[in-house]
């Protein structure tokens, strides 16, 4: 009778045995697991890709007219030689919305990158250091915060663009400045996100532990605490990209971005606004391309801050 | 209150000082200056340049000429636009009132269509209403207004005409010339499509922060207490939730007044009002320097301005928030 239940246990064990030598599952992978059962997420994730993909291979693919004029072929609808009709002097709608969709991803991306990068090393200082350190580093990030952006970008890229086009070239010139200047007035969110986890996390015992084994300060930041805040780091860059976009689009749109003939989707609706009433593809395709490209990177960040939230399960 | 007004009063000079210095720094490092052009003029000799500039005080070190730029400033004198030869602060006069009046409507709209929808979709979370509120929010700050403005213009304007329907006016006029009633609604009728297409906007954001900070409230024990003693669900709703949830809803409102200055700029651009973000894009294409800081610099007042604002209106609705 012992013996019997005794092998039965045994056979259990194993079995327990053949389970737990499946694949670990790591946060990651959980998140992951999250969202993809987060239906907009996930739909914002392939209507993303899909646009990544597009706008990379979609110039070498296909050849539309960019910015030679042929007033011959202008103001087509859309038809099957133009998929998404011409502008009023003949450029292909379609070809430019893919140019430009490589610029505003760009931008966005790049942009981020700066953002994130500024936010997180004065949100880590700041937070991890505490006293004089952090109090300074706040009253600056506030100082940010009071900045009106938009006319400061415009005043800087309106003082800056000549030099900047002098020395890195036209187009290089332009997005060096456009990035560093986006990035650099929208690092302000990230900065206290993290500023908040480093507070909180600094006094957890396993930093206190790191600590011990004598890790230095720099390890310590970067290895130990570093990790656990990057989900919310995530997530604003996320969000980042889209506000990115939304702010080229708008320089572009207000005609001080990019030079007229690179073809970005703000740049395109401001050569469309006097062509409202008579052309209105020209205003639809680029405007519906910087629209979806933003909604699907904002379902993203939702998805991602629901996934990458322990506490919560879907 | 009163000395606390003061104090915080106080705090904002500091941060219009930075501010200022924010601004004066980025002009101070570009490259040319007011008189840069002269260098291309052959007519006049290098020796007449530099007893101009001179003259003009621009061969003076950097802190001077920020201190006689800062005094005057605060004496609120502008300086005179390159481009008219008018002083900046009478531009300024002209073209703040309608850029306030549009502003002021656009976020009035949006705090009275937010705040509502924001409490309904929180008090029937998960309701038809709910996911319809919450996907028109997301969609909505998904949109940026240059392409709503755009499209309003196409609906409101061109289409509405091809169907038959009475049409908005595109583009603003400043000579309107009905009399009496008349000429009000010809000015209101201006007026509808940029309010609109800046408050929506600006509601899509409000309502999502205004659901979530009722949702963060509404499960609170003191919401359960008022419930559980029998008060109406209005009064629990309106009284007890809300006033508490409003408090992060405030912070948002008075951060956001940056974002709907961008939007102002925008939606003057698209509409053609002469307001003050139409002027500040002007006098970036005529390089019309002291208009363009003068610009960016009243922005950045009224930022602070309506941050002190929100810091007071904290205490009206939070008695425990202690003014010390």
């Amino acid at each position: 009778m012992s013996e019997a239940s005794a092998a039965g246990t045994g056979e259990n064990l194993a079995q327990l045995g053949t389970l737990r030598s499946q694949k670990a599952r790591s946060l990651w992978s959980d998140a992951f697991r999250q969202f993809r059962h987060h239906k907009l997420a996930m739909g914002g994730a392939i209507l993303l890709l899909f646009f990544i993909l597009m706008v990379i291979f979609g110039p070498v693919l296909y050849s539309g007219e960019v910015r030679g004029i042929d007033f011959g072929v202008g103001y087509e609808n859309p038809s099957l030689e133009y998929p998404m009709g011409t502008t009023h002097e003949g450029h292909d709608i379609f070809a430019r919305v893919m140019w430009g969709g490589r610029i505003s991803l760009a931008v966005g991306v790049a942009a981020m990158a700066v953002a994130i990068a500024i936010g997180t090393t004065i949100g880590a200082i700041s937070g991890y250091f505490g006293g004089f350190v952090d109090s300074a580093l706040m009253r600056f990030t506030d100082l940010f915060i009071s900045l009106p952006v938009l006319p400061l970008l415009l005043l800087i890229i309106y003082l800056f663009r000549d030099t900047m086009r002098n020395t890195f070239g036209i187009l290089l010139g332009n997005f060096i400045l456009i990035v560093v200047v986006i990035g650099a007035l929208a690092w302000m969110p990230v900065a206290r996100l993290v500023r908040a986890s480093f507070l909180s996390l600094k006094e957890k015992e396993y930093v206190e532990a790191a600590h011990c084994i004598g890790a230095k300060t720099s390890s310590v930041m970067l290895r130990h605490i570093m990790p656990n805040v990057m989900s919310p780091i995530i997530v604003a860059a996320t969000l980042a990209v889209a506000q990115a976009i939304i702010t080229e689009s708008t320089l572009s749109f207000l005609g001080l971005g990019f030079p007229p003939d690179v073809p970005t989707w703000g740049r395109m609706l401001n050569d469309a606004s006097d062509y409202v009433a008579i052309h209105p593809v020209m205003v639809i395709f680029p405007g519906l391309a910087i629209f979806l490209t933003v909604l699907s990177i904002n379902f993203v960040g939702d998805g991602l801050r629901d996934a990458l939230d322990p506490h919560r399960t879907v | 209150m009163s000395r606390y007004l003061v104090r915080r009063l106080l705090v904002a000079i500091p941060t219009l000082v930075a501010i200022s210095l924010v601004i004066f720094t980025i002009l101070a490092l570009a490259p040319g200056d007011p008189l840069s052009d002269l260098a291309l003029n052959p007519a006049v000799p290098p020796e007449v340049q530099q007893r101009l500039r001179e003259s003009m005080g621009l061969e003076d070190p950097v802190p001077v000429r920020y201190a006689r730029w800062a005094t005057s400033l605060a004496q609120g004198d502008f300086g005179y636009s390159f481009q008219t030869r008018s002083p900046v602060s009478d531009l300024l006069v002209q073209r703040l009132p309608i850029t306030l009046a549009v502003l002021g409507s656009a976020y009035v709209l949006a705090i009275l269509i937010a705040i509502p929808v924001g409490v309904i979709s929180s008090v029937k979370q998960y309701s038809i209403f709910d996911n319809v509120a919450t996907t028109t929010a997301f969609i909505g700050f998904s949109l940026p207004t240059f392409f709503t403005g755009l499209l309003f213009i196409m609906l409101f304007s061109v289409k509405f005409g091809d169907w038959g329907l009475p049409t908005l006016p595109s583009v603003y006029r400043s000579t309107v010339d009905g009399e009496g009633l008349a000429g009000v609604w010809d000015r209101l009728q201006m007026m509808i499509m940029p309010i609109t297409v800046l408050g929506l906007f600006q509601a899509a954001i409000l309502t999502r922060y205004t659901r979530a900070a009722m949702l963060e409230t509404i499960h609170m024990d003191y919401v359960r207490t008022a419930r559980a003693k029998g008060l109406s669900s209005r009064v629990v709703v309106f009284r007890h939730a809300l006033r508490n949830a409003l408090i992060p809803v405030i912070t948002i409102i008075a951060l956001g007044i940056p974002t709907i200055f961008t939007g102002a700029v925008v939606t003057e651009q698209i509409f053609r009002i002469p307001g003050i973000g139409a002027l500040l894009i002007t006098s970036i294409q005529n390089n019309d320097t002291p208009v363009v800081m003068a610009i960016t610099f009243i922005f950045s007042i009224l930022v602070v301005v309506f941050n002190l604002v929100a810091d007071i209106l904290y205490g009206v609705l939070d008695p425990r928030i202690k003014y010390e």
